[in-house]
């Protein structure tokens, strides 16, 4: 088992690559697209912000390489974000995998539970519906940092409330997407992360 | 629904976990990772790892202690004390640190708050804040372990660091910190009205009706204390399991 996490201008690889090793998962942080194409799982990890960081996978043919991988691919974060077809962060196309959008949190208004944007916290995935969970998954807390977010879509495969339900976790193909951080979330986040590794 | 958050602080000295009451009369009490790992276990939602003497020293942060914590810990956390240019957040950014938190360095220097949540995004940047009540509605704003008094006021700083780009606010009550009386509620309701980022309260936590008091009148996204933690006067299972049964969303 050979772990590809591709390493690009983004935040959390490092996070991704500890959550890993505490699993004993082998796995390297690489660029190179012959080491990524001959993985036998790829994580696309990612904080940031959509249009600069859709450019950097471009300029650096990042784009063409994810589309055309097949085997399990798992985005988190940001990396789920640019995995759909266009964010409103910074206006972009993104890779067009799932045919979600995505879109930016607008508070309530008028506001009496003080909602916050981000949403920056712990919350559920509920209706949890593809082979990254089990049932024992559902309705469990997971670590959550995002202004925007996924609407909810024929790809959806987890649902989280906040403000309205969105997609906190999609699935189409071999590919695989979190809103939240497994990395973050705890064991749940660990279990979650061991059922994308034995796919 | 989004759960309100338990955060344990620890704070560092000497690559130590020490707590002092008011910031005067510092004792050890641990090994920062090993009770990090304790707290993650025990539910704690968050952890922050703030480097106390860092600012007041001219120290610069402790990196390699982050990356143990990165390593050996799978929730979040933040770190913070001392930092005051790009290269000191970047450095602890690929430590594996969630989120850096800014004070003394963004009170001198505003422009900071703006710089780093342009390079690594609002959700790497927690401002936080130490304040003395002075009157009605104003508080002083100290830095340096509370040491010195500023000329920012509490309200208008926290609304400013909101505007330039902070994630979230941690603010602390110099008044409430160590004191055990329970959370500066009205100015944290305050806050959380004012401002449409997450809140974390710090100062004044005592026993688990003042974490009920802050989520409830206090308006607080988060709770955060030490010693009481540290000192295991308030078990973090307890805490949530009290909160859940008095209707607040923990994660349990």
């Amino acid at each position: 088992m050979k772990v590809a996490i591709i390493k690009y201008n983004a935040g959390n690889i490092r996070s991704v690559s500890f959550a890993l090793d505490r699993l004993g998962v082998e796995h390297v942080i690489t660029a190179d697209p012959d080491e990524i194409r001959g993985a036998d799982k790829v994580i696309f990890p990612g904080v940031g912000e959509a249009s600069s960081t859709m450019k950097y996978l471009k300029d650096n043919k990042l784009d063409e390489l994810i589309l055309s991988l097949k085997q399990p691919v798992l985005g988190i974060c940001l990396g789920m974000q640019l995995m759909c077809s266009y964010s409103e962060e910074g206006d972009v196309d993104c890779l067009g995998i799932f045919k979600e959008k995505v879109k930016k949190f607008v508070l309530p208004n008028p506001n009496p539970q003080l909602i916050k944007v981000p949403h920056m916290g712990w919350n559920a995935i509920t209706n949890v519906n593809s082979d990254l969970f089990d049932i024992s998954l559902e309705n469990k807390f997971v670590y959550f940092v995002h202004s925007y977010y996924v609407a909810l879509g024929g790809d959806t495969a987890a649902t989280t409330h906040y403000i309205h339900p969105f997609s906190s976790a999609l699935h189409k193909d071999n590919f695989y997407a979190t809103q939240f951080h497994p990395e973050k979330s705890g064991d749940v986040g660990s279990k979650i992360l061991e059922n994308f590794i034995k796919l | 629904m989004l759960a309100k958050r338990i955060i344990p602080c620890l704070d560092i000295k000497n690559g130590m976990t020490v707590k002092g009451v008011k910031f005067v009369g510092i004792k050890e009490v641990g090994d920062p990772v090993e009770l990090g790992a304790l707290y993650a276990q025990q539910g704690a939602d968050e952890l922050v790892f703030l480097d106390i003497t860092a600012s007041h020293e001219g120290r610069k942060t402790f990196v390699d202690l982050v990356k143990r914590i990165a390593q050996h810990i799978n929730i979040p956390f933040t770190v913070g004390g001392g930092i005051s240019e790009l290269k000191d957040a970047e450095a602890l950014l690929n430590a594996g640190a969630d989120k850096i938190s800014i004070n003394s360095s963004a009170v001198k220097n505003p422009q900071l708050i703006n710089d780093m949540a342009r390079n690594f995004g609002s959700q790497f940047v927690v401002v936080a804040i130490d304040a003395k009540h002075f009157d009605g509605d104003e508080w002083i704003v100290t830095v340096n372990g509370g040491r010195i008094p500023t000329e920012k006021r509490l309200f208008p700083w926290a609304k400013e660091a909101e505007d330039r780009g902070a994630g979230e606010i941690l603010f602390t009550s110099m008044d409430h910190d160590g004191v055990k009386q329970g959370f500066a509620n009205d100015a944290l309701a305050k806050m959380s009205t004012d401002l449409s980022i997450p809140i974390i309260a710090s100062g004044g936590a005592g026993s688990m009706e003042h974490f009920k008091d802050v989520f409830t009148s206090g308006k607080a996204d988060a709770g955060l204390a030490a010693s009481i933690f540290h000192y295991k006067e308030i078990a973090i299972p307890d805490l949530k399991q009290y909160l859940h049964n008095e209707g607040i969303n923990v994660r349990l």
